[in-house]
């Protein structure tokens, strides 16, 4: 598990984080790979993980009846995806699909979820990470429902 | 680069409010509300000389003028091009023009985009929607004078994949290996393979050089102002940031007023401006 480290070190999410902080987190870590057309979860499902991803694109879908999978958003190289297992009631609210091959770090949320009640300072930088991460998507969620291209 | 200006071309025009008779050549279906005209002149000539970013005033006889960017390569004059979205009372009608019908063009007026200027730098352009039709002419310019400039990077917005205009150009453009291609919708379908979001989420992942790249941004002035911002937080200054504003343009020449906006006149001054000089304007609401 220690050769991780440094590609946890190197993820754009992870950036600056503590040494000590980073020891936390290979521990909850893993390698994964989706192949192109591969669910990830489905919505409704427990969340217990979360992906930085580290090569690839991950189409985040709505289903709707009649239309089937609607891409709402993608995350790609660099990006989390999955903050649900984060917060109450821990359930994936989309489908995660792999548009492509993708390679990313799986974490294991139960054991992160412990380390940060353990740990709040740890805790605290880690939900102040993700605070970033869902502000960003919330401020570009607004901009998807403004219809900015029709002016 | 702080002295980059945008450039202003007037056409050898002995009156500039007289509109030339020009002929539909060819109709181009872009989208379900967007068209593509190449016209060329009453007597078979082309189009006039004209810098990427000018605009003309298109007349349809018996209905009314209205401004339209030229999105045509401008080394090419054998045919004027625009890029047309059917939504006013002149463009509407526009929807029905066929190959052989006449109708009046003014121009070319206005700045250009600073592609000249650009030389030696990276050059970012940002398009929304139609956006894109007025900066058709600069990426034209700048692929055909490559060597010229650093990374070139296009990143391009729409609602849906079906709202995407020059289809087959973007396949193109995305398979050569001296540009790099960024492509978003608002929402798509399940088979669609490209970006989701919108364009300014392309921005902190683009390749380029923030202090020494020029960026041209077209689209609805919501779009303009998140791109602008969005430059800025990835470290282009604004003195380097060029944009193309739109406003209610009637004379084209800087008479009427129509277009008057803040101190100066988008049709003369404009429509492509250094976003320092708009920027206070931009964020102004009650603009």
């Amino acid at each position: 598990m220690q050769d991780l480290e440094p590609i946890l070190a190197e993820h754009r999410f992870l950036k600056g984080l503590a040494p000590s902080y980073l020891q936390e987190l290979v521990s909850c870590a893993s390698n994964v790979r989706f192949e192109a057309g591969q669910y990830i979860f489905h919505q409704g499902e427990e969340a217990n993980t979360f992906y930085a991803v580290r090569q690839g694109k991950v189409a985040l879908e709505i289903f709707v009846p009649g239309r089937g999978g609607v891409v709402i958003q993608d995350v790609g190289e660099g990006d989390i995806l999955g903050w649900s297992w984060l917060i109450p009631p821990h359930r994936w609210r989309f489908d995660a699909r792999a548009a492509e091959l993708t390679r990313a770090l799986a974490f294991d949320g139960v054991c992160l979820r412990r380390k940060c009640e353990e740990d709040h300072d740890f805790g605290y930088e880690l939900l102040r990470r993700f605070s970033e991460v869902i502000t960003q998507r919330l401020e570009a969620t607004r901009l998807q429902i403004l219809d900015v291209y029709h002016g | 680069m702080a002295n980059r200006e945008s450039r202003h071309v007037m056409a050898a025009q002995p009156d500039p409010m007289v509109p030339h008779p020009y002929r539909v050549r060819r109709v181009q279906r872009e989208t379900y509300d967007t068209f593509t005209l190449e016209l060329e002149q009453a007597n078979g000539a082309g189009g006039p000389p004209f810098a990427p970013g000018q605009f003309n005033m298109i007349y349809i006889y018996g209905v009314g003028e209205v401004p339209i960017s030229i999105s045509g390569d401008p080394a090419h004059s054998n045919a004027l091009v625009h890029t047309v979205r059917a939504v006013g009372t002149v463009t509407k009608p526009m929807v029905g023009l066929k190959r052989g019908d006449m109708l009046g063009v003014r121009g070319p007026f206005g700045s250009s985009w600073p592609v000249e200027e650009a030389r030696g730098s990276d050059v970012v352009i940002v398009a929304g929607g139609i956006g894109l039709a007025p900066l058709r002419p600069s990426l034209y310019y700048l692929l055909s004078h490559r060597e010229a400039y650093g990374r070139v990077v296009l990143l391009y917005g729409a609602r849906t994949p079906q709202d995407l205009l020059y289809t087959r150009e973007l396949e193109e453009w995305r398979g050569r290996f001296d540009l790099e291609v960024g492509i978003t919708v608002d929402a798509a379908s399940g088979n669609w393979l490209g970006n989701v979001g919108v364009v300014t989420t392309l921005i902190p992942w683009a390749r380029f050089e923030p202090s020494d790249t020029i960026a041209m941004v077209c689209g609805p002035e919501v779009m303009m102002r998140f791109t602008v911002q969005a430059l800025q937080e990835r470290g282009v200054p604004a003195e380097n940031t060029f944009v193309s504003m739109e406003r209610n343009m009637k004379c084209a020449v800087g008479f009427c007023g129509h277009c008057q906006f803040a101190p100066t006149f988008i049709c003369k001054d404009g429509p492509v401006f250094r976003c320092d000089r708009m920027e206070q304007f931009l964020w102004k609401r009650e603009i």
